[in-house]
């Protein structure tokens, strides 16, 4: 796995951002035990399903989260933690930044756009298939376009993340392999990886790039 | 039919374009904002209309001048703005016009909490607004459902000509589940003569209006539309019956909370206690028929709710107060544990009443 100092995931609304953001610290952590891992919550569109709803399992492996006062309460101000402000400052440690969904939650990364262009950052765009809008590569250009020039940021490659929840196939990480190449060729920009549930990777032999995921965050009125 | 992974949120707005719904008027609130995010990317490029009104006594009063003209119009809201909608409901039921209303219900009283909740069972089946009316309310459990029965929604509310509610609450609107967008047709559906659309020059004016100056002419008028009332009660009774076939005791829940009891169940079952659940899935007109019958052969049931307890009166009703009914509730926008649920159905199962 190779990675720059900084990694950040943008992309469309319910793309599994968060859900990469958390697997990508901890991935981070395991491989750098010594180092300061830091994961940055910047969603302020989503008072639901958070990054910080993962801060038991990023606290057990060390991995530190940062996220706003106020996620997961009943006071919907969406504001920014200020202790983001760290990831750019201590130069020694490893970023990971999730960004809220479409360009409504790429504005609040804009805030840390020059320290960004500053680093030798992974600003990625997570791409689902099976989302309704962001099926057609087209629509993906388009949202690239809108969060780009919402954060201020570009963006330096893609990542698959086609899924159907627990519902995932072998067959549906397969045939996105093809709709993954369509957007990168569209997009002009390189595909860092696939990311597949850890059930679905012995079925998927002899593919490149894949990126194992534990499934976060299984609440109680999910069924089976 | 190839499956998509959707919010419930996404899943109710898509699915009323499906049904052809091209006029969502509506003001953004937690947790249901996404149906009208949705609404405001698709519907411009369908030749629809999505409008943010000022405020929610606004979006209804719009989908009121929507009905009125015989288009299928949506609204969406959270709790406290279904509440500055009773009024505009009120006169939608009393114009006898069909439309589909959304409530992703968060915490309440007042202002309350923005995480998910089920106490506006009331409002929903009981008291959407004044006067003499009823409303449809549906209650899904699943996002396949949602897809399902948002379409069946748009249908009932043309059959019987009342506006019809699709009640969820933060955990539905939030989670998301692969889904067939398929299509479910409608049957055969009246003709709406009554629409305000132009007369063409070929008939006498259609008029939308709910004041009447003499009160038996009104009193004749409500006598009449319970009749119509009366129809829906007897055909469309939804409801899904789980495990209870051989079921001791069985709990009756809807929508999210009906999840967590299928855990439930499954733990009391491991440990040698027969549940099932009943789960209502028309709240009104309410599955009365499956619970009497179900009353038949269980010995207990237990209501769950994330309220107080609102649903628990209609189950009484239901089964005639025949067997004991326990209550298990989370609310404040609190969810149940699967355990909290199983630790009733123990105490109901030795013999407690709760």
């Amino acid at each position: 796995m190779t990675h720059e100092r900084i990694t950040l995931f943008a992309g469309h609304y319910g793309s599994g951002k968060t859900n990469l953001a958390v697997n990508y610290a901890a991935a981070l952590k395991r491989l750098h035990p010594d180092r300061r891992v830091i994961l940055a919550d910047l969603d302020i569109v989503n008072p639901y399903f958070r990054s910080l709803d993962s801060a038991d399992v990023l606290g057990g492996v060390g991995v530190e989260v940062i996220a706003s006062r106020f996620a997961n309460s009943n006071l919907e101000a969406p504001s920014m933690p200020g202790e983001a402000i760290t990831i750019f400052d201590d130069k020694s440690c490893l970023g990971v930044i999730d960004v809220g969904g479409d360009d409504r939650g790429a504005y609040a990364v804009g805030k840390y756009a020059d320290y960004i262009r500053e680093e030798d950052a992974s600003v990625l765009l997570v791409c689902n298939k099976y989302r309704p809008l962001s099926r057609d590569p087209r629509q993906v250009l388009a949202i690239k376009n809108e969060i780009e020039s919402a954060a201020r940021i570009k963006f330096t490659g893609v990542v698959n993340n086609s899924n159907l929840g627990g519902q995932t196939s072998p067959e549906d990480i397969l045939s996105s392999l093809r709709y993954i190449s369509d957007v990168s060729e569209l997009c002009g920009l390189p595909v860092a990886f696939t990311g597949a549930a850890r059930g679905l990777i012995d079925d998927l032999p002899g593919i490149d790039g894949l990126f194992p995921l534990e499934i976060y965050g299984k609440k109680e009125w999910q069924i089976n | 039919m190839e499956k998509v992974l959707m919010k419930g949120n996404e899943a109710i707005a898509e699915a009323a374009i499906m049904a052809g719904c091209r006029h969502f008027f509506g003001y953004p609130i937690t947790p249901q904002t996404e149906v009208a995010a949705y609404m405001s990317k698709r519907l411009p490029k369908i030749g629809g209309v999505y409008l943010q009104a000022e405020s929610e006594v606004a979006s209804i009063n719009m989908i009121l001048g929507a009905a009125s003209a015989g288009v299928r119009a949506m609204t969406s809201s959270s709790s406290p703005g279904i509440s500055l909608m009773s009024e505009g409901i009120s006169y939608m039921a009393g114009c006898d016009l069909p439309a589909v209303i959304v409530n992703i219900q968060r915490g309440g009283p007042g202002l309350g909490g923005i995480q998910p909740s089920q106490a506006d069972y009331w409002q929903a089946t009981r008291s959407t607004g004044h006067g003499d009316f009823h409303i449809i309310a549906l209650a899904p459990n699943n996002i396949q459902e949602i897809v399902d029965l948002t379409q069946r929604a748009f249908d009932l509310a043309d059959t019987y000509r009342m506006p019809v509610m699709i009640l969820g609450d933060g955990i539905l609107g939030q989670m998301m589940e692969p889904v067939e967008l398929r299509p479910n047709p409608s049957a055969d559906l009246p003709e709406k003569t009554w629409a305000t659309n132009g007369t063409g020059g070929k008939r006498k004016k259609n008029i939308t209006n709910s004041l009447y100056l003499k009160p038996n002419q009104l009193e004749q008028i409500n006598i009449e539309r319970f009749k119509r009332y009366k129809l829906a009660e007897e055909k469309e009774q939804l409801h899904e019956s789980y495990m209870t076939d051989d079921a001791d005791i069985i709990l009756v829940a809807y929508g999210a909370s009906s999840r967590i009891c299928k855990n439930a169940i499954a733990q009391a079952r491991a440990i040698g206690i027969k549940a099932g659940l009943l789960r209502p899935i028309t709240l009104w007109p309410f599955p009365s028929r499956a619970l009497k019958h179900a009353a038949e052969h269980a010995k207990a049931f237990v209501c769950v709710e994330m309220s107080m307890g609102q649903m628990i009166d209609d189950v009484k009703l239901a089964i005639e107060c025949k067997r004991p009914v326990a209550f298990c509730g989370r609310t404040g926008g609190m969810v149940h544990t699967p355990g909290e649920i199983l630790a009733v159905i123990e105490a109901v199962n030795g013999g407690e009443t709760a």
